[in-house]
């Protein structure tokens, strides 16, 4: 065991058991998984992605290279980093050897988002994070305190103090006093990982992840915070940075601060022979840490001048320190991991530093790189700070601060100043500092120098990224692919920006570094999806009468978010079975359908009548009250965007109607027309789509049903003609009539107050029983019509054709003056004879129901298909089978298609020609003689 | 009496929610919270537009009993419903007596001759009662705009998103008490989101820190 009494913040009281690659092993409350494999001494823990090399645990956070694993127990997920799961008790892991697995079963954990409202939130809970969250507090404000670790108080160590006490202690204090104000909210385990314009942060919070296979079921597992705060304060820390060395990915070799954190958090002591190299102050820390508990150290400073104060606290624990030497590659054992380091002089150095020194842990430290992702997010200018060898935040962005490590400020006292400006509490003087020696990479072989250990990039293939003519840092990144990774570059990404440079000969802050884009960490789709699965991802719509369908065995077909019966099947019936009989029974005797879900829109104002000529292409102004006049609608383009009918309610006041599909679109039309281009008119418009339930009430005997039911109603053609709408009541509730016709029938649209809309329409078929009536569905609906030829807006249409090609040029006027579309209208093109023109289709063999989107083609008598490319004449939009003709039928779009009325044409359809003759749109009663009953 | 004899009464789109809404309330009480779910009753609803600087504003409030609210996303309660600010020249005025005073057929007089309007909206929307400490909480599960007493205190109103579903929202109260107003068509998808984001408070609370 690696593990050393006296060191940690874990729970030694409580022992959990994991299981890795096919291994028992125990651990503690406060571990994580990397933790707990190193205190076992695992090192290797997979392989890399391309090379296959073994790979360890290189980082005690989220900026490990390597440290991948696939968890299969609880739930299994892959490729997360073990240095950042918790461990928990029965947690079943294993190491990554390239790629992770996704899982096969679904996840049932529970995921959601929150939006939160805050005037400051601060980003990081270490000492300058805290203080700033404490300042703002105390002015009064709300304040969000998000932290990625599983407690508040960044890298400080237990020998730290602030204020006169252990800087534990301290922390412990802000936190408990940020805990007393009702609005700050303070959330450790989440991560801000995405931060755009106006103060908008994304964060994931990891819930119940910790708790393993307790993690309560109605608590979401993860919660997406969408933050939304007038003040950004980053506080985000930095990331200590490798140094590239020949082999420098083998497992053991760890940045120094990890070495560290492992020891101080959770009581690991990473190795026993230890050797460290770096080019800067912190790792001094390391070195005498890990020496006092327990391990032979050697610390390699590429520096000539090394630290007084750190020197002495090393020699005293032991620590050999041998400055002016850089570590220049490393040896490994069978399972390889480190065994040894070679050094070397640095540049002015000790000529003699050359050597082996065994060991079996190397800890590096190439300096710090400030965190400062969420700046550079939201466009936040990075400079090159000659000093910290790093990018950090320069220009200021509106809104928005970065304090502490992340803002480049290494001390504590600084750290603390930034928090809390005169109220920073007192910090012993730190030991002077000595400059770190920027250092991106030392002298040997390039092949084997890695710069991104996750994607097994190394120095050469930079060299081949700018021998190929790679000169910009964001062409050589997606060249080398460095920075790609699960960890996008946290370790990496600066040193192949320094290398990059240095081997252009230019500057780091001359060439610049890749831009910074979310998320910051990995974050699960299932997460992003949030509650939006299953019966939640997109609203289902229903109408007032929806019970009645569910009860009466509809099957339902989604149309837009409207659940809408498709047909009302009877034992035993499949679809085409129950569609014949509701047809049947639609020309016959008479059938009832829910048509509710129809775009409803109330035109109101002295203008009302001239706005609608604009809109329409034909006449509304001319409409008389009590009169229903079937328009349509185009864009600017003359192509048909909607149709509908419109009733006249009184001289200033008209009730139009949309497709179901359509209504949000329409009534969005109609108000941009109105707003911004004539605001003069006198109109106002409101969706009443969900006021009205709508019942066409269809076929011969609907007049009789009608009369029954409504006994104040004269129903007879002469009282209540085609086209005109009556108000009627019933049990005093107002209904209101319309003879519209969708299928040619006589028929009727029964309107009510939606809240009435189910008793009515259970009042209508329990007094059509003896009548026959049958209900029917939009299957049924759409046979109906095609058999009148009516076309329905989106299915036989396509924004390519107009009202001619439909051959309703009846419904264009050309009377008005102008309206949406009518100059399109006279451009040649839409008058091309050759245009595409809806059509009738009939197989001549009156059997085959060709697909809809089936091409056709010229008849070839030889009944083959010519050699591609065959032209195409047009396609299917329509095709049913036909109760009423006893055939299948279908409509077309056929390019001069009414000109090639009585042709035969060739549709290809599974492998041979189907010949169909090309006839009139309207199959039904061409004559119209059945709407009147 | 059977259904072609039986009178016509209204239906509201949540009647059959009512007992998982019960639940959810007792379910939450068991845990020490404090959540109510209800369908609010039915209320006649008119879509009102007007020129607010016009002169048909005096009539209106006189036939309403209460003036019509300018200040933006603001409401105003009359003897038995809400005058609801929808836009500069938009209000939607509910009675929950269905008075005829405030209704279309007598409000579209008064300004259909000064360019208003006047349209009979009942069966458009209905209407959720949400209260409780934790009302604030499940709200802002699924409604991005911040709804703190200092934001949002009651008497504000705001037309915007819960879940996926459009939603006139009312402040009844300081953050404990809201009416939520969506399309009837939609009632059906909120209240399953609605009873599925509470899930959170049916069990026991989270632990510190978590």
């Amino acid at each position: 065991m690696n593990r050393v009494d006296g060191y940690g913040r874990i729970d030694r009281s409580r022992t959990l058991r994991f299981t890795f690659d096919g291994t028992v092993y125990t651990g503690h409350p406060g571990d994580t998984l990397a933790s707990a494999l190193l205190a076992h001494g695992v090192r290797v823990v997979g392989s890399s992605i391309k090379l296959g090399r073994p790979r360890g645990i290189t980082a005690a956070w989220n900026d490990d290279a390597t440290g991948l694993v696939q968890i299969e127990e609880p739930f299994p997920e892959p490729m997360l980093l073990a240095s950042t799961v918790e461990l928990t008790d029965g947690l079943v892991a294993g190491g990554v050897n390239g790629q992770g697995r996704l899982a096969t079963v679904a996840d049932t954990a529970r995921y959601d988002r929150r939006h939160t409202h805050c005037d400051t939130l601060v980003v990081g809970a270490g000492p300058a994070g805290l203080l700033a969250a404490r300042t703002a507090a105390r002015r009064g404000e709300r304040v969000v305190l998000v932290d990625d670790r599983r407690e508040a108080g960044g890298s400080l160590a237990p020998t730290d103090r602030i204020d006169g006490r252990a800087a534990h202690r301290f922390v412990a204090d802000v936190v408990a006093e940020l805990a007393g104000y009702t609005d700050v909210l303070h959330l450790q385990r989440t991560t801000a990982f995405g931060h755009y314009d106006d103060g908008f942060v994304l964060a994931l919070q990891r819930r119940t992840d910790h708790l393993g296979s307790d993690a309560p079921g109605h608590l979401s597992r993860q919660r997406v915070h969408r933050i939304r705060a007038r003040r950004t304060v980053v506080a985000a820390g930095a990331h200590e940075r490798p140094v590239a060395f020949a082999d420098n990915d083998r497992p053991g070799i760890m940045l120094a601060s990890a070495g560290r954190e492992y020891l101080l958090r959770y009581g690991v002591l990473v190795g026993r022979e230890v050797a460290v190299f770096t080019t800067d102050d912190a790792a001094y820390a390391a070195a005498a840490d890990l020496a006092g508990a327990g391990a032979r150290v050697t610390l390699f400073d590429a520096r000539t001048t090394t630290p007084a104060h750190w020197t002495r606290a090393c020699t005293d624990t032991g620590v050999t320190v041998r400055a002016g030497t850089v570590v220049t590659g490393t040896e490994a054992g069978p399972d390889g991991a480190v065994t040894a380091v070679r050094t070397g002089p640095a540049p002015g150095g000790d000529p003699a530093g050359g050597t082996t020194t065994p060991c079996d842990t190397l800890l590096v430290s190439g300096g710090w790189t400030p965190a400062a992702h969420l700046f550079s997010h939201i466009r936040g200018t990075l400079v090159f700070d000659d000093a910290l060898g790093a990018f950090r935040p320069g220009g200021a962005v509106a809104g928005t601060e970065v304090i502490g490590a992340a803002n480049g400020t290494l001390d504590l006292a600084g750290c603390l100043a930034e928090g809390a400006g005169a109220q920073a509490p007192s910090v012993a003087p730190e030991p002077e500092r000595v400059p770190t020696l920027v250092t991106w990479w030392t002298p040997g072989d390039p092949a084997r120098q890695f710069v991104d250990l996750a994607r097994d990039a190394t120095v050469a293939d930079i060299t081949r990224a700018l021998d190929a003519g790679m000169r910009s840092v964001e062409h050589v990144k997606r060249y080398t692919t460095i920075g790609t990774a699960h960890d996008q570059g946290r370790t990496s990404g600066m040193i192949a920006a320094g290398i990059t440079a240095e081997l252009l000969g230019r500057s780091a802050g001359d060439l610049g570094t890749t831009t910074f884009r979310p998320p910051y960490v990995p974050v699960a789709f299932g997460a992003l999806a949030g509650r939006e699965r299953g019966d939640l991802f997109d609203p289902v719509r229903t109408t007032a009468v929806h019970p009645w369908h569910v009860a009466h065995g509809a099957v339902f077909e989604d149309v837009g978010q409207w659940k809408r019966p498709r047909y009302f099947p009877r034992p035993g019936e499949d679809m085409d079975t129950a569609v014949l009989r509701e047809c049947a029974a639609a020309r016959r005797d008479v059938a009832i359908m829910d048509g509710s879900t129809l775009g409803k829109i109330d035109v109101q104002g002295p203008d009302a009548g001239e706005f609608l000529d604009r809109v329409y292409t034909n006449m509304m102004s001319s409409l008389r009250v009590g009169r229903v006049r079937y328009g349509v609608m185009c864009g600017n383009d003359g192509m048909v965007g909607d149709d509908g009918t419109v009733l006249r309610l009184a001289e200033d006041h008209y009730l139009l109607t949309t497709t179901t599909g359509g209504a949000a679109t329409v009534l969005g039309h109609l108000e941009d027309w109105l707003q911004t281009e004539w605001p003069h008119l006198r109109v106002h418009l409101t969706s009443v789509t969900e006021h009205w339930a709508v019942f066409p009430v269809v076929g011969p005997r609907s007049r009789e049903l009608l009369r029954q039911v409504f006994p104040d109603l004269d129903a007879s053609n002469d009282a209540f003609g085609f086209m005109s709408w009556q108000d009627t009541a019933l049990d005093g509730v107002p209904v209101r009539l319309a003879r519209i016709s969708f299928s040619g029938e006589l028929a009727y649209e029964v309107n009510v107050d939606s809240r009435y809309g189910l008793a009515l329409w259970e009042r209508l078929v329990a007094a059509g029983a003896h009548l026959g009536i049958t209900p029917y569905g939009t299957e049924t609906m759409h046979v109906l019509r095609a058999e009148k030829g009516f076309p329905i807006i989106g299915q036989d249409t396509d924004g390519t054709v107009t009202p001619h090609d439909l051959g309703m040029s009846w419904v264009v006027s050309a009377k008005k003056d102008d309206f949406v579309g009518k100059r399109s209208f006279a451009r040649p093109e839409n008058n091309d004879p050759q245009r595409k023109h809806l059509v009738g289709l009939l197989p001549t063999d009156a059997a085959t129901r060709l697909p809809e989107g089936a091409q056709i083609v010229e008849f070839a008598a030889d009944g083959t298909l010519p050699p591609p490319p065959v032209p195409m004449l047009g396609h299917i939009t329509s095709s049913y089978l036909s109760a009423e003709l006893d055939r299948p039928f279908a409509l077309a779009l056929v390019k001069g298609g009414r000109a090639r009325i009585g042709e035969v044409v060739h549709v290809p359809h599974e492998g041979s020609l189907v010949a169909a003759e090309i006839t009139g749109h309207v199959l039904v009663d061409p004559e119209g003689a059945r709407r009147d009953g | 009496m059977t259904a072609e004899t039986r009178p016509l009464r209204p239906a509201h789109p949540l009647e059959s929610w009512e007992p998982a809404f019960a639940a959810l309330t007792r379910e939450v009480a068991a845990q020490g919270g404090d959540l109510v779910l209800e369908p609010a009753p039915q209320a006649r609803a008119t879509d009102l537009r007007l020129d607010p600087a016009g002169p048909a504003r005096p009539a209106v409030a006189a036939a309403l009993g209460a003036g019509l609210p300018t200040h933006p996303n603001t409401w105003t309660a009359t003897d038995d419903g809400e005058i609801v600010w929808l836009g500069p020249d938009e209000w939607l005025v509910t009675s929950r007596y269905a008075r005829p005073d405030a209704a279309e057929p007598a409000l579209r007089p008064l300004v259909a001759g000064h360019g208003g309007a006047a349209v009979d909206v009942t069966g458009q929307r209905v209407a959720l009662r949400l209260r409780g400490r934790l009302a604030r909480e499940l709200l802002a599960l699924g409604c991005a705009l911040d709804l703190h007493p200092s934001a949002f205190p009651g008497g504000h109103c705001a037309q915007t998103l819960l879940g996926q579903a459009g939603v006139l929202l009312l402040a009844l109260g300081d953050g404990d008490d809201y009416l939520i107003h969506v399309r009837s068509s939609f009632a059906g998808y909120l209240a399953e989101w609605l009873l599925d984001a509470a899930t959170e408070f049916r069990g026991a609370a989270p632990a510190a820190g978590t």
